[in-house]
């Protein structure tokens, strides 16, 4: 039990219990403190010192998100001496950054310009120091670009690889006036365990970390009268589009979306649902296959468990820290790349197009799918099977240059051909959702019953624990899956490359009992991916599930193997799940990758 | 006003030889803990590195503080510009810190003890290990769980301060940690830690030695005591000294001088320049209830002659901040390089002379704002040296 203190804050009295900063018991009486390197997902710093306030009787300001509370406090948040000293912080901040913002690329998104605003900071009084640092822009990676001119130093892309990614591909390096944020050796973000899951550009609150655009590029496709220019989007980017364009959190704009792809240009708008469902079944069928090998054949050569391969940051987090685990993942390519191979082969044939003339673009709610679609393996349809990957943000900037009025927009539906798809296909969106999609498959192939779960929703799986464990027992199988009867199932979710680490430590100790383990590099799944809206924080990252959950429950079909699409293309050009073309398309192969 | 018949008194506490730190060890061990944390506040002995906080109050705090495991720090990270005292007690007294450590962790219920060594004195690490070693034999045979082993700095100033020394000692990047919590709460590892200078855990030794009243009766109210002095600069006798704390700033020039003195930087870098007219209103000692000015140090007294440019000093200073701040908060890494890059636009004409006073308050919001001792003290340098030595700055 924690005590109650009492405290005002510019003569406004506050309870508050132990231990809570001054930020927090602000907020409680709606006074807001400016804040940069603070965030909620990460710990406090308290080191850009923007958000100091007065304490009645000391001489020093306190950092409010730094600053426990104590009985008796006289908080002032906006003394004369505060004021000073904020527009000091300011001013400082903005000597060392390189501000030539109509020429960058979050101008307009940018936390220290919006402080600079908000403070009217008209003069630069001080010395423009960046002018004498020699500038170094590293924009080798596919996704990332990082711009030590523009950066200020609050740690929050090295809180957010350590803490939330535990990778530490960023750290400090040097000190005094040379402090930097940098990489090891301080090599290109290209050539480091960097797993480009673009955390650290969703935190940046500046333009010192952007993900890389290709915007130009994309408009130059769909101008150009002679190719074929064909969109698919990722579920999380429909619930996540709409806070870039005056929707309040957690709101579906899926057909808003639509209708804006079309008008943007794009010859077709198709969804990456479609390749999700397509990914249960030939992952489903993966698992039960090497369930079959490891339990009836009694081989010992094959990996259990079985681990998802949708998310690209996980796939080089494996690559770089786990190396000797690749053979756990499953071979499935990600929808997005199964989409990719499958446009240029199935739908080009289908639609008479020469695949040459096809343009591949996705929009998803990630930056490491950029370098996913560059992989060298990537090029299973003969062409490079994914041109460009636009960001959730990119396309809202696209729709905006259009002159889109989305909120009016009429709402429309995708395109048919690989745009149909089922409610298990949207929660791959979520954390927890492929495994969710995976059962409601795989328990209805195996018993022929459907899975035991009101509303099909496996609440066991469900939620925001880093690591979530649950099991289905398996009873009265058909006859071709006898061998599994009695067998309980075992599955672990994962998010967060802290919480992967977690459950890969478990797989290495051979503590691990449970035989298939989802893993979203990114907190929340794909909803809180590196290439959503900002800010996303714990919060948010709630109610974009519970977008995604209601976006589930509206849809009439729900189980993927149900989806019409995915049955016609089995039957019509696949064959079956892990078939030959199916290998030739859909799966791939991995590298082991350095640890630097 | 000080009082006028202050006479410069050289004590000699702290290098008396320290032959009987056994039976120093075991006396105190055997004393009920709370006697001697009386000891210790009635003498009124405050923190020498600098900062001045009453090590008695320290321990207290500390042995109250609930905790399985706790540490005893011995901060010999010293590197505050003109400081050289904490090598020599470690060179000649080493037992005196070892048992002060030992009788600490008895107080508190610390069972290891750490000395953080500055990574330019490597010399000292053998002789120190070896006394360690007879030290700990001795512990071993008079049953007192008690294990001291060294750490050695790398050589930032910054790990000085006690935060961002813990960090070093965690094998983290030395950065200062928001305080609160403190030390005593949470410290090293972030248990409850008691982190004193050499020279403290020194005169505590001659407290446990001698009692506090022999301590007490030196020094003036609110400074109690003798203090190291590392006297430098333009001096004919540059050494290290100790002397009776509350001495005015003019008999000490008249002792240490050379005849033309112009000022003292007292306290090092991140201390206060002294001006000569201010010789006789200023007094060496912890700020207390007292009228007139009262300065505290480290130890640190530089002497300058008329010979010496205060804007090379000020430069100096300001280079070595800038390169010695770790660089994570705002004021302090950008403030320093403004200031720097401020005073010599000014040198150059490139900004007028009022230009000074837009960085004397920057300073001040520095020490307003910085998140530790480093940021918040330049401000006591550079405003004393720009508000004195104005002329100086500008041609």
């Amino acid at each position: 039990m924690s005590d109650t203190i009492h405290i005002t804050i510019n003569g406004i009295p506050v309870d508050v219990t132990e231990d809570t900063v001054i930020l927090d018991a602000a907020k409680k009486v709606n006074v807001v403190i400016p804040t940069l390197c603070y965030h909620q997902d990460i710990c406090v710093a308290g080191n850009c010192r923007v958000c100091l306030v007065e304490i009645s009787g000391q001489k020093r300001l306190a950092a409010a998100c730094a600053t426990p509370c104590e009985e008796g406090m006289d908080i002032l948040t906006n003394s004369l001496k505060v004021r000073n000293c904020r527009k000091h912080i300011i001013e400082l901040l903005l000597s060392e950054h390189n501000a030539d913002c109509t020429k960058c690329y979050k101008n307009g998104k940018c936390e220290l310009q919006n402080l600079a605003s908000e403070y009217k900071i008209m003069t630069q009084d001080f010395i423009e120091l960046y002018k004498e640092k020699k500038r170094t822009i590293d924009n080798i990676s596919p996704s990332i670009v990082k711009d030590d001119s523009k950066c200020i130093r609050c740690q929050r892309c090295v809180r957010t690889c350590e803490e939330l990614q535990g990778v530490n591909a960023l750290s400090v390096a040097y000190k005094g006036h040379e402090m930097k944020i940098s990489t090891f050796y301080e090599k290109s973000m290209n050539d480091v365990v960097c797993t480009n899951c673009g955390q650290c550009v969703n935190r940046c609150p500046t333009g010192a970390l952007v993900e890389k655009n290709y915007i130009e590029e994309v408009w130059d496709a769909i101008s150009n009268p002679d190719l074929h220019v064909v969109v698919q989007t990722a579920p999380a980017v429909r619930i996540g589009l709409g806070e870039e364009l005056g929707y309040p959190v957690g709101s579906r704009v899926t057909g808003k979306m639509v209708a804006s792809l079309k008008r943007l240009g794009f010859d077709a708008v198709l969804d990456t649902d479609f390749t999700a469902d397509l990914t249960i079944m030939e992952e489903g069928s993966e698992l039960l296959g090497r369930l079959k090998k490891v339990l009836v054949d009694k081989r010992t050569d094959v990996a259990l468990p079985m681990a998802t391969s949708c998310s690209p940051g996980w796939i080089k987090y494996i690559e770089h820290m786990y190396p000797e685990y690749l053979s756990n993942l499953s071979t499935c390519k990600s929808p997005q790349q199964m989409f990719g191979a499958l446009l240029k082969t199935y739908y080009a044939k289908a639609r008479n197009i020469d695949p040459k003339k096809i343009v591949s673009v996705s929009v998803m709610p990630c930056t490491a799918k950029k370098f996913e679609a560059a992989r060298p393996e990537m090029y299973g349809s003969g062409y490079r099977d994914v041109d460009y990957v636009l960001t959730t943000r990119e396309l809202a900037i696209m729709i905006k240059q259009a002159g889109i009025n989305f909120v009016q927009l009429e709402e429309m539906e995708f395109d048919r051909l690989m745009g149909e798809s089922t409610g298990a296909a949207v929660i791959f969106g979520v954390t927890g959702g492929v495994m969710e999609a995976a059962l409601r498959t795989t328990y209805e192939i195996i018993t022929g019953r459907e899975i035991p779960f009101k509303n099909l929703a496996v609440l066991p799986i469900r939620g925001m624990d880093g690591v979530r464990m649950s099991s289905v027992m398996i009873k009265d199988p058909l006859e071709e899956w006898k061998f599994l009867d009695g067998v309980e199932l075992k599955y672990a979710v994962a998010h967060g490359l802290t919480n992967a680490k977690k459950a890969m430590d478990q797989i290495k100790a051979g503590t691990a009992d449970f035989h298939f383990l989802e893993v979203m590099a990114c907190p929340g799944g794909c909803l809180g991916g590196g290439g959503q809206p900002i800010p996303t924080n714990f919060e948010i990252r709630k109610k974009r599930a519970a977008a995604i959950y209601a976006e589930d429950l509206g849809k009439p079909i729900r189980k993927s193997h149900e989806n019409p699409e995915v049955i016609k293309i089995y039957n019509d050009f696949l064959g079956k799940p892990l078939g030959e073309l199916s290998h030739k398309l859909l799966h791939t192969t991995y590298q082991i990758r350095e640890r630097t | 006003m000080i009082e006028q018949h202050l006479l410069l008194k050289r004590v000699d506490f702290i290098f008396v030889q320290d032959t009987d730190w056994e039976k120093i060890l075991q006396k105190s061990i055997h004393k009920p803990k709370q006697e001697l944390i009386n000891e210790l506040i009635s003498s009124e002995l405050k923190g020498r590195g600098g900062a001045g906080f009453p090590t008695g109050l320290k321990w207290k705090l500390t042995s109250e503080a609930a905790g399985d495991e706790k540490y005893v720090i011995c901060n010999a990270d010293e590197g505050e510009p003109g400081t050289f005292k904490d090598r020599e007690i470690l060179t000649r007294v080493p037992y005196k810190v070892l048992t002060a450590m030992a009788v600490c962790g008895y107080i508190v219920g610390a069972k290891n003890g750490i000395i953080y060594l500055r990574g330019e004195y490597k010399f000292l690490e053998k002789p120190l290990k070896d006394a360690i070693n007879e030290f700990s034999y001795f512990c071993n045979k008079i049953n007192l769980d008690f294990t001291i082993r060294i750490f050695m700095g790398s050589g930032a100033y910054i790990c000085g301060e006690e935060t961002a020394l813990f960090e070093s000692l965690e094998g983290k990047r030395g950065e200062p940690r928001n305080k609160p919590p403190y030390p005593s709460i949470s410290g090293f590892r972030k248990k409850p830690t008691v982190i004193n200078n050499v020279e403290t855990l020194a005169h505590t030794y001659t407290i446990f030695k001698y009692g506090a009243k022999k301590f007490y009766d030196l020094g003036v109210q609110y400074s109690r005591g003798s203090k190291l002095f590392s006297i430098s600069g333009d001096t004919p006798k540059p050494g290290i000294y100790e002397l009776e704390l509350g001495m005015s700033l003019q008999d000490f020039v008249d002792e240490f001088g050379d005849g033309d003195t112009k000022a003292v930087q007292v306290g090092g870098a991140s201390g206060f320049l002294v001006p000569r007219k201010k010789f006789h209103e200023t007094a060496i000692g912890y700020q207390g209830k007292l009228v007139g000015i009262s300065l505290p140090t480290g130890g640190s007294m530089m002497l300058f002659n008329s010979c010496r440019s205060m804007y090379n000093l000020l430069d100096n200073y300001l280079e070595f901040f800038r390169e010695e701040s770790c660089g994570q908060c705002t004021p302090c890494r950008i403030g320093c390089q403004q200031l720097l890059a401020g005073i010599k636009a000014v040198k150059k004409g490139e900004r007028p002379a009022p230009y000074l006073d837009k960085l004397l308050k920057l300073s001040e919001t520095m020490q307003y704002t910085a998140k530790c001792g480093l940021g918040q003290s330049v401000a006591n340098s550079f405003a004393s040296i720009v508000e004195n030595f104005r002329e100086e700055m500008i041609y």
